[in-house]
């Protein structure tokens, strides 16, 4: 049995038809081709799979895609406007935040909620707010100086 | 040198495609017509497979085919093969039982693979498997090293009588005997390496596709060696020729030593595409990657320690039991072996070293190399040992250490157990770790703590690797059954812009920016005008691929060697086109020049000129500007370091905070500062995971893994560390052309004991089992309420 579900990804109407057993992230990846969010565990733990929904990040394999229908979702491919990376994309690359890539599309999503509620952020926070991201390449030390400075650009881009 | 070159933080070429979702990593790859596989999995630790019923699986929706072990075996498909024979103390080879892809009469590890089930959809197969009927005869399993080697245990393969595998050694015993009989004082200690779960956040991928009309038989796979592939599927598994193989490893995300193994789902797929002429795909969950990807370490070790007087080390006697796990994986017979014991010796002059290692087949998943290989386990037991012959000596740690150090004087220097230091100043590493995390000043941090409630400690590894493998030569002697060359084409493109063909492969290490730095240096050419290929056994010469922290050491030396084999023909053509001699000609930051004049020619223009010359040499010198190299090492590399950790304890809670950790590692010449950081970050994390947080434990009795998710193996996470700091001491090496060393490992093997030894200094005690949980860390200090409840 399959239905119908639309919803906006990245400023576009969209509709696939899916089974009621599809997840939010397999919807992007294997119906809409959008390969950029990864699944990296099945028990919600590894946060690859970010986006955001309506705004705020989820985690897109902990969602049914019917439950996101009718929603606006950002994924790691609408983030930059052309080759223009988005500050906190950019600031990972300045800071050296990622290498295998993998979890990377997930923390950026993530990193770009969390910057989104502040600006001037302590090591502190940007290390507890990571909880629900892994990371098995970096040591998350260059992730938290990246996210910290991609949340300033982002901060002096608002002002 | 150009801004671009060798010693510059490049920002990295990868990134733009990573960080805006383009990568293109196995698993978002789909070829036309594509079904997928689900492999069906053994829910039981050891049991006969009796049967399998997949009448009504085979007519589920979608179901395009279902195969066992025994259409595998019909088909003459071999069994996946090992790529190190380890010959025992008598001289007979290592016991070697065959590994189907898919099963046959026997399961022998949680998720030992049975039956695959080909269908339209993930899910389609995925409900099939669920309709198929095994009939296991379960049989009773051993998981421990300890237990495996008992009488009267289960036993895994009637060829293999104990579970024995190998019973190997290493070094000289009279002489070691002899050390222990004259010492002043001997340090004995039992200690455990704990079994890791490497866990690339890519969980493994890989799909099958068959051309007919070619013959063409196409793998795409989650592989940190796609020739290495190639070679044993192929040769050893398929029995296809390798110019109807071809082995695609396209973005792969991470992998630290897990994706340089032959697995069963690769032959599985390949095999299956061709049976039923589909691309077939198969991605692992994360579930079935904790019960199918190799694990890492698991050794269990006695270890004694012989010293005069003075704390001079006299002798070092090694014992240990290493879990092979059910099957031997690809190179899992070389880790606790030529990967471990010849690193007994670690920074020291320890004159006489004797170690034995048995290795133990186990009915738990295959344990092969995973970040450090050996490495960590023999620094592990070096650097343990160590500590508590301080304490036990009453000597300072780091000054125990400097008594017993290689002295900078005496390279090469050759240690007991095989291996040739070709460079090195672990004095001033030591230092820098010292100074860098105020060792002066801890007994004040200590005091301070302790008014607040706390409990400080402070530990210090220092650490030697052997890396950049190796000498083809020696390998082969030592029972590598491949040589260890690494391949690099360099073609110069008529506009004088190049693509690189490296055998190396990148999964995080960002060598697409590194190797492209050195050809900018070599050059003179920026990083944009260099495009590093990798990853394809159509597009590469060959290549063993990328582990052992060998890519800069041995690839980027292939690099070089083809570099300069392409700055010496454009001298020939330079000379030509400005009518002088060679031996005039000479080649600067993208110029050949006439010596002593200004006559010059660009490397575009003799780019140009090689390939659409209208006036050339053509009766002394062919056309073209595309040259290839293979570079056999002539020796391994031996980076080193120290690494210092500061640990505080909430006796309450038993929680370890790692206040601080300092590394200090030489690494040779550093072609980008960003990223030898970023490796070292990367490498700490996983080696402070296993001594605070990781630990891979199977149920002593069922067999079943207990920790097959995130929820139950700890991963690191960003709040569990610290804000690491690093700094490098630069020795070259003075074998390879670079003068690199590595420093892929170095976190992951000296973080474990330098963190275990500030703990157990912090607690008084001689060991803590790793990881050092809060609860084991809670009774430790409060053994009298542990014996109590």
């Amino acid at each position: 049995m399959t239905s119908p579900v639309s919803m906006t990804v990245n400023g576009k109407a969209v509709t696939a038809t899916v089974e009621p057993r599809t997840l939010l992230v397999q919807y992007l990846r294997e119906h809409l081709g959008l390969t950029g969010t990864h699944v990296g565990c099945d028990t919600s733990q590894c946060g690859a799979c970010v986006v955001h929904l309506d705004g705020k990040s989820i985690k897109s394999c902990t969602i049914l895609a019917v439950q996101a229908a009718g929603g606006t979702v950002t994924t790691i491919e609408g983030l930059a406007k052309g080759s223009e990376l988005h500050p906190m994309q950019a600031a990972f690359r300045e800071h050296h935040g990622l290498q295998c890539g993998f979890c990377t599309p997930g923390m950026v999503m993530s990193a770009v909620d969390l910057a989104q509620r502040k600006s001037d952020l302590s090591e502190h926070e940007v290390r507890e707010w990571l909880e629900g991201n892994i990371c098995r390449c970096t040591g998350y030390h260059n992730i938290v100086k990246a996210i910290q400075a991609g949340a300033a650009a982002m901060g002096s881009a608002k002002a | 040198m150009s801004a671009q070159g060798i010693g510059e933080p490049v920002r990295r070429k990868e990134d733009f495609r990573f960080l805006t979702g383009q990568g293109t990593y196995t698993d978002d790859m789909n070829r036309p017509g594509q079904l997928y596989a689900y492999i069906l999995r053994s829910p039981h630790a050891h049991a006969e497979l009796n049967g399998i019923d997949i009448s009504k699986a085979q007519a589920g929706p979608g179901v395009e085919a279902i195969f066992s072990g025994k259409d595998m075996e019909a088909d003459g498909v071999g069994g996946l093969p090992c790529g190190w024979l380890i010959h025992s103390k008598d001289g007979s080879p290592m016991n070697e039982p065959p590994h189907p892809p898919l099963a046959v009469g026997r399961v022998r590890h949680v998720g030992d693979s049975v039956a695959v089930i080909i269908a339209a959809t993930r899910e389609q197969a995925k409900d099939a498997a669920e309709l198929i009927k095994v009939d296991y005869k379960e049989l009773p399993a051993v998981v421990a090293v300890e237990d495996a080697t008992k009488a009267g245990k289960p036993q895994l393969f009637d060829a293999a009588p104990n579970n024995l595998c190998y019973d190997w050694h290493l070094g000289d015993k009279a002489a070691t005997e002899a050390a222990f009989a004259k010492a002043h004082h001997v340090t004995k200690i039992d200690l455990v390496n704990n079994r890791l779960v490497p866990n690339a956040m890519e969980p493994r991928s890989a799909i099958g596709e068959y051309d007919r009309a070619t013959g063409l038989h196409t793998l795409y796979t989650t592989s940190q060696n796609p020739h290495v592939i190639r070679l044993l599927m192929g040769a050893f598994v398929l029995h296809l020729p390798e110019h109807k193989l071809r082995v695609v490893a396209p973005d792969v995300g991470g992998g630290f030593g897990s994706k340089i193994f032959h697995y069963a789902e690769e032959a599985i797929v390949t095999w299956a595409a061709a049976k039923i002429q589909k691309p077939v795909k198969w991605t692992s969950d994360r579930s079935e990657a904790f019960i199918t990807d190799a694990h890492g370490r698991d050794h269990v070790t006695h270890a004694e320690l012989a010293m005069d007087k003075d704390g001079k080390f006299l002798g070092l006697h090694v014992q240990t039991l290493a879990n092979m796990g059910a099957y031997l994986s690809t190179f899992s017979s070389c880790v606790p072996t030529y990967l471990y014991a010849t690193l007994l010796a670690g920074t020291y002059t320890t004159p006489a070293i004797y170690a034995e290692v048995k290795a133990i087949f186990t009915n738990t998943v295959p344990v092969d190399a995973y970040r450090g290989a050996g490495r960590p386990e023999a620094t592990y037991v070096v650097e343990r040992i160590v500590e508590t012959a301080a304490r036990e000596m009453g000597i300072d740690p780091a000054e125990l250490r400097r008594r017993n150090f290689v002295p900078r004087d005496a390279y090469p220097y050759q240690t007991p157990v095989a291996l040739q230091y070709d460079s090195g100043d672990y004095f001033e590493t030591l230092d820098m770790a010292l100074k860098a995390s105020d060792y002066l000043g801890f007994p004040g941090r200590r005091d301070e703590a302790a008014k607040r409630g706390k409990i400080r400690g402070i530990g210090m590894a220092t650490y030697i690797e052997a890396c950049g493998i190796a000498p083809s030569a020696v390998v082969g002697s030592l029972g590598a059954r491949a040589a260890l060359y690494e391949t690099a084409q360099v073609r110069v493109h008529p506009t004088g812009s190049v693509s690189v063909f490296t055998g190396s492969h990148q999964h995080g290490q960002g060598h697409e920016t590194t190797f492209a730095q050195i050809v900018a240096d070599k050059l003179g050419l920026t990083v944009d005008q260099v495009d590093i290929v990798h990853g394809d056994t159509d597009k590469i010469p060959f290549g063993l691929g990328t582990y052992g922290s060998r890519s800069l050491a041995v690839g980027g030396s292939a690099l070089v060697m083809s570099l300069d084999k392409v700055i010496a023909k454009g001298k020939k053509i330079a000379a030509h086109l400005l009518e002088a001699s060679e031996a005039d000609i000479e080649f600067k930051d993208g110029k050949y020049t006439v010596a002593g004049t200004d006559k010059a020619k660009t490397f575009g223009e003799i780019a140009m000129t090689a390939y659409v010359p209208h006036n050339y040499p053509i009766e002394e010198l062919e056309p073209g500007l595309d040259e290839t190299s293979f570079y056999d090492p002539k020796n391994f590399t031996f980076p080193s370091g120290c690494h210092i950790a500061e640990v505080e304890i909430d006796p309450e809670t038993g929680v370890v905070k790692l206040v601080n950790f300092t590394a200090a590692d030489d690494f040779g010449r550093i072609v980008n500062p960003m990223i030898v950081e970023g490796q070292v970050h990367g490498g700490l994390a996983q080696g402070i995971g296993q001594a605070l947080h990781e630990g891979c434990i199977y149920d002593r009795e069922s067999g079943q893994l207990l920790t097959g998710s995130y929820m139950d193996y700890d991963m690191p996470r960003a709040d569990d560390l610290p804000n690491f700091q690093v700094a490098t001491n630069v020795t070259l090496c003075t074998h390879n052309p670079l003068g690199v060393k590595g420093c892929g490992e170095a976190g992951a093997i000296g973080a474990p004991a330098a963190v275990m030894n500030a703990i157990t200094h912090a607690l008084g005690i001689k060991d803590l089992l790793m990881p050092a949980t809060p609860q084991r860390v809670w009774q430790a200090i409060n053994p009298m309420r542990q014996a109590a409840e």
